[in-house]
């Protein structure tokens, strides 16, 4: 939507989408239909694009959908406890999670990502006692690279009675919690763009 | 189910006699007592926790039973969990655990501490009034109009920011005051104020740091004759060539880059901490680097370039650079003023008394009607060019001579004047450096202009009226489209240029020494041969 009156629905990304959004540079115009020209950027998806029969353009709407996709995969954090995976391997919302204590919210380890884990089968045997499978079933957020401080900014704020994340890798991601209460969430804003220059800025 | 039929499964069953069980009990007395047995390992109080089965189940049914929640089977665990922990709460211990603090109790303390009006107001108001226009800024009505903007800090921080800009002000010496922004880091924040200090103030506080560099220089000076001593005694290794260039000197307090004087602090109701005045050498490097702050002042800057300092002169060259670029006014707000003329130091300006504000309109649409109030930037890092050459009479006293040879043709680098239209900004590629927008299409009669910068993402300025202000919301970075190449680090240096007294070569094996040295005593012997030809022929 471009003035909270309209919204219309986006179609879900596609892997092309994804990869077409990773060359395209610089910020969003601000028109759904503005056509970047893949000419420029990238050749060589423009000239596969050419083959299969369709224009080496790629549209703002399309980048905008990849985007989207590509900021929840990579930040969309959770705190641990807030989803619970049953037996049968769905996944829903935990009822009683009743927050995080502050001390937990000061821990980059009891947040977790989203999105489908990579890393839980290596994980040391040590560690993988200490889980509990039904909540910890997600990629924790300590391992995010760079290692060391990680990508990631804690604060508190209020005194310690908000927590909030900033994400470094995509520089407008904000994440809050109220420790011991139901309330979480993320949004964001910004640019749309990602932060490459990270490794340097640490 | 009514009594069964007979072509129905339990038909018959009810009888006594008939009952699938009754083979194993066969009367009611022994039914009795497998009941009894049964709610007595019920009641069978656990050795752990001093609770039994019997108590639990039963309370988790009245639970059940009282709330009716949805997919009561699947949550079963936790409800028992729930209910377990309810009853270890109630427990009394004679050990009662000591009262913890909230860290959230600390933190209202310290809040506290500025809402407490002080003693000595009553003074500090009656000299406002003789000052004229009050020093304190109105940040709430800022924040305000930022707020329409969908810009800004919630109400209840900007309210503490403006308690604590209350307290700044009574304890430093303050003539005007200005909300700056805030700026993000990893572990802390920056809140900034700009200010600019009574005049008498800053005198004193140039010649403490004056006398503090002369007192340091002659320290080195000392240090360095004893080593010089010391070297004289020993043969002294080669000297190098290579001479630093020359240190552009920092503009003097109150003029160029530093015209304000920068306070931060972490957090409202923490103690305000002034900013060291910034130099060249550091805005240059801070242009080639880009680093996240953390949010403690005395953090060290690893970087290359290096940078000379640490993150409370890296914040200061940051917010020189933002200043610098970002800081805008209505177009004819600020005039120059008749008297003076345009040299390289028109530096100072004052508000135009005729100044009508042009419709909100109109200051949308073109950026024209905006213009920068701050001097840009050069190339050197000053806002005022400086020929570095001047300095170098000074060194060549000190006795190095080939400075001479060395010297560059600086050349003299102009920037944009004071008060220049913004849309003379260039973009970065086809991105305009700046970004102006209403506040809302539907009310415009108190829609307000706002400006978003581009260059540096976080900037904005709005304007409404008579009213403007630019604040700065973000992580202190500058947006550049292409990613952040760091500077590669110069070639090694040669070490002895290539001749052929020091050229590596093989040494002579011992063959070629015989065949050298009988070549040389067979010319030897052809010498002495023709001299005694030549002896004989005379």
């Amino acid at each position: 939507s471009l003035n909270c009156l309209d919204w219309s629905l986006l179609t879900p990304a596609t892997e092309e989408m994804l990869a077409l959004a990773e060359e395209v540079k610089g910020r969003f115009q601000g028109d759904p239909s503005f056509e970047y020209s893949l000419a420029e950027i990238n050749p060589e998806a423009a000239a596969r694009l050419v083959q299969s029969g369709k224009e080496p353009v790629m549209k703002e709407e399309a980048r905008l959908i990849a985007t989207i996709e590509q900021i929840d995969r990579a930040v969309g954090i959770v705190p641990r406890g807030a989803f619970v995976k049953t037996p049968l391997g769905s996944v829903h919302e935990n009822r009683h999670f009743e927050g995080l204590s502050l001390v937990e919210a000061k821990k980059l380890s009891s947040y977790f990502h989203f999105t489908e884990p990579t890393n839980l089968k290596n994980k040391t045997l040590l560690e993988k006692a200490d889980l509990d499978p039904s909540t910890d079933f997600l990629n924790s957020l300590e391992h995010d690279i760079p290692q060391g401080k990680g990508s990631w900014s804690i604060q508190l704020e209020k005194g310690g009675s908000v927590v909030v994340l900033r994400s470094l890798l995509w520089l407008g991601l904000t994440f809050y919690h109220v420790p011991m209460t139901k309330q979480f969430g993320y949004v964001y804003f910004g640019t749309g763009e990602k932060n490459l220059d990270l490794p340097f800025m640490l | 189910h009514g009594p069964y039929q007979p072509h129905e499964p339990g038909y018959g069953l009810d009888q006594p006699g008939y009952s699938p069980y009754e083979d194993e009990i066969p009367d009611a007395q022994a039914r009795m007592l497998a009941i009894k047995n049964a709610k007595a390992y019920l009641l069978k109080t656990s050795t752990k926790s001093g609770l039994n089965l019997y108590d639990h189940f039963a309370t988790i049914l009245t639970k059940i039973l009282d709330e009716q929640p949805a997919n009561t089977v699947d949550i079963i665990e936790t409800i028992s969990q729930d209910v377990k922990w309810a009853q270890f709460r109630k427990k009394m211990d004679t050990l009662r655990d000591e009262h913890l603090i909230p860290p959230t109790f600390e933190a209202a303390e310290k809040c506290k501490a500025l809402f407490i009006k002080e003693a000595g107001e009553e003074e500090h108001e009656e000299l406002d009034e003789e000052m004229g226009e009050p020093a304190l800024p109105n940040v709430m009505e800022t924040a305000f109009y930022f707020e329409q903007a969908g810009i800004g800090l919630s109400k209840d921080e900007c309210y503490y920011i403006f308690l604590a800009f209350k307290n700044l002000i009574s304890v430093q010496p303050i003539q005007t005051c200005r909300f700056w922004g805030k700026i993000l880091g990893l572990e802390m924040n920056y809140i900034i104020a700009e200010v600019q200090l009574r005049e008498g103030e800053e005198e004193e506080e140039e010649r403490e740091e004056e006398e503090e560099e002369t007192v340091a220089e002659e320290k080195e000076m000392g240090e360095g004759e004893e080593e010089e001593e010391q070297k004289e005694k020993e043969p002294e290794p080669p000297k190098s060539t290579y001479k630093p260039p020359p240190e552009i000197p920092k503009e003097a307090n109150g003029t160029g880059t530093n015209k304000y004087v920068y306070f931060v602090c972490n957090e409202p109701g923490k103690p305000w901490v002034k900013l060291p005045p910034v130099t060249p050498a550091q805005i240059v490097c801070a242009r080639q680097i880009k680093k996240f702050f953390t949010g403690r002042l005395d953090a060290p800057i690893v970087s290359f370039p290096p940078f000379p300092g640490n993150e409370a002169n890296y914040l200061r060259a940051q917010i020189a650079r933002i200043s610098a670029g970002t800081h805008v006014s209505p177009t004819g707000f600020y005039q120059f003023p008749e008297d003076e003329e345009e040299e390289e130091g028109g530096d100072t300006y004052e508000e135009n008394p005729e100044f009508e504000p042009p419709p909100v309109a109109e200051m949308v649409e073109s950026l024209a009607m905006w213009a920068h109030h701050v001097k840009g930037i050069l190339k050197q890092g000053r806002c005022v060019w400086i020929n570095p050459a001047q300095k170098s009479e000074e060194d060549e006293e000190e006795g190095e001579e080939e400075e001479e040879e060395e010297e560059e043709e600086h050349q003299e680098e102009t920037g944009q004047p004071l008060l220049t239209l913004i849309s003379e900004d260039e973009g970065m590629k086809n991105i305009p450096a700046w970004t102006a927008q209403a506040s809302t299409n539907l009310i415009p009669e108190y829609s307000i202009a706002i400006l978003q910068s581009n260059r540096w993402p976080g900037a904005y300025a709005f304007a409404s009226g008579r009213k403007f202000e630019n604040i700065y919301f973000g992580w202190g970075h500058k947006y550049s489209p292409e990613s952040h190449t760091p500077a590669l680090p110069p070639p090694a240096e040669a070490e002895f240029p290539s001749e052929p007294g020091i050229t590596e070569a093989a040494d002579p094996t011992v063959e070629e020494e015989l065949a050298f040295k009988a070549a040389q005593e067979e010319a030897l012997a052809e010498a002495e041969e023709e001299e005694e030809e030549e002896g004989e022929d005379d």
